[in-house]
């Protein structure tokens, strides 16, 4: 009967334990957590010309506050513009209409977010309303061809008029020298 | 030697057949099984929870050894702050089930063969069968359901103390900052990953699980047979372990 007794004690600690491990798995390191527990929510569109790689899960903040998430992400064929479903905790119920929502990007090359900047209308965002200010991601590759473009532009022209398209390269070179003695 | 070739591939096609038609009687006798859970029960303690102090272990350090090698990895990038994300991801979708499923083959997969080989060697499962006990549901099925069970539980186990142990060296030794730690663990980990994890340590409980009981039963029943079918169960294991582990990687991804 004893031995009996600590058999069971230790499956029962075994298992305990088990599903207390799987209980720190799905709800410690994943961020939804228990997602069925979600809070009371109301949900608003945005339209935005190119969303990079904004993706649905994305977080939604305003000041660097999370105050949501990107619930879904759609294409409009009329409009040829990317339309995103934003979950905005009901806490946060005084956003003003004319607020603008931008994509920003997490760190140098992270995740993007959309960050929120309130405007200054008395009315706020209900249910299904959509924010009309919209500003889209900022594309790396964009900036690169641009920046390139910029430079062969500056070697075809003729020596003179390239000392003023040089100026945003000095930056940079000046720039250089700082980067490595902070790796020292 | 095309004749010998020709006898080894057909031994080892009816080797796999015969592992295959033994899934089906355990499968066909679990829901009577189920009814006697005392004895499942007993089985989960000898797989399971024998088996935590060396998962625990194992897990502590190569979760310390995970938080070392990817904190020097990633500093070259700057970007130690990722160290949780990477520790998390490589525990619960590789590392804890393979890792655990690998232990558990030598720890209660073994034990597993080695007492069932015994129990045919010295003639209890024939007299088993001699009382109208059928020695599949009393003795196999309870061995093989416990270790299923605990083998899911084991992996998860794990996870956690490994999470806990890359914690230990990045943030407490190497000063990764803890906030940023825990918080971009949570920002990337998602439950698809989790669920990858528990259903690999399932897969991977089902087949050590299988190998060790139909090695124990079909050993042949002498000393030296005993010893065979216990290095078989292992290296088996560990075989059909890895090469499961990269279907179900490549499934999943």
């Amino acid at each position: 009967m004893q031995k009996s007794r600590t058999l069971n004690l230790g499956t029962g600690t075994f298992v305990l334990l088990g599903f207390a491990a799987l209980f720190f798995l799905t709800t410690q390191t994943t961020s939804r957590g228990l997602s069925f527990l979600s809070p009371p929510h109301y949900d608003v569109t945005a339209k935005f010309d190119n969303i990079g790689d904004l993706k649905v899960g994305s977080p939604v903040s305003m000041s660097g506050v999370e105050i949501g998430r990107v619930v879904k992400i759609d294409f409009d064929e009329s409009e040829y513009k990317a339309v995103v479903l934003l979950r905005l905790n009901a806490r946060y119920n005084m956003i003003p209409v004319d607020s603008d929502a931008s994509i920003y990007t997490q760190g140098l090359l992270g995740g993007k977010f959309i960050g929120l900047t309130a405007g200054g209308a008395d009315t706020y965002l209900k249910d299904k309303d959509q924010i009309d200010f919209t500003q889209s991601a900022f594309v790396l590759e964009n900036l690169i061809g641009q920046v390139l473009a910029n430079f062969t532009k500056a070697k075809s022209d003729s020596s003179t008029p390239a000392a003023t398209d040089a100026k945003p390269a000095d930056p940079k070179a000046t720039d250089k020298p700082k980067a490595t003695e902070k790796v020292k | 030697m095309l004749r010998e070739l020709w006898e080894s591939l057909t031994d080892a096609l009816q080797g796999l057949g015969a592992v295959v038609h033994f899934l089906f009687r355990l499968v066909a006798n679990s829901p009577r099984a189920l009814m006697r859970f005392d004895l499942i029960s007993q089985q989960i303690f000898n797989s399971g929870a024998l088996s935590l102090v060396i998962i625990m272990l194992s897990g502590l350090f190569v979760g310390m050894v995970l938080g070392l090698q990817g904190y020097e990895l990633l500093e070259r990038f700057g970007s130690e702050e990722a160290l949780g994300t990477a520790a998390a991801i490589g525990l619960v979708k590789e590392l804890g089930p393979v890792v655990t499923a690998l232990l558990f083959a030598g720890r209660a997969g073994t034990a597993l063969a080695s007492e069932l080989g015994l129990m045919r060697a010295t003639d209890q499962i024939s007299a088993m069968e001699m009382m109208a006990v059928d020695p599949i549901l009393r003795v196999v099925v309870p061995r093989f359901l416990g270790g299923v069970i605990a083998m899911p539980l084991l992996a998860a186990i794990f996870s956690v103390i490994g999470i806990y142990g890359a914690q230990l060296v990045g943030v407490q030794i190497m000063g990764v900052d803890s906030g940023s730690f825990w918080s971009q663990m949570r920002a990337s980990v998602g439950h698809a990953d989790i669920n990858e994890g528990i259903v690999k340590s399932l897969v991977f409980g089902v087949a050590c699980s299988l190998i060790a009981v139909f090695q124990g039963y079909y050993a042949t029943p002498t000393a030296e047979g005993v010893g065979r079918a216990t290095t078989r169960t292992v290296v088996t294991s560990a075989v059909v372990i890895l090469f499961l582990d990269y279907l179900l990687t490549a499934a999943f991804l």
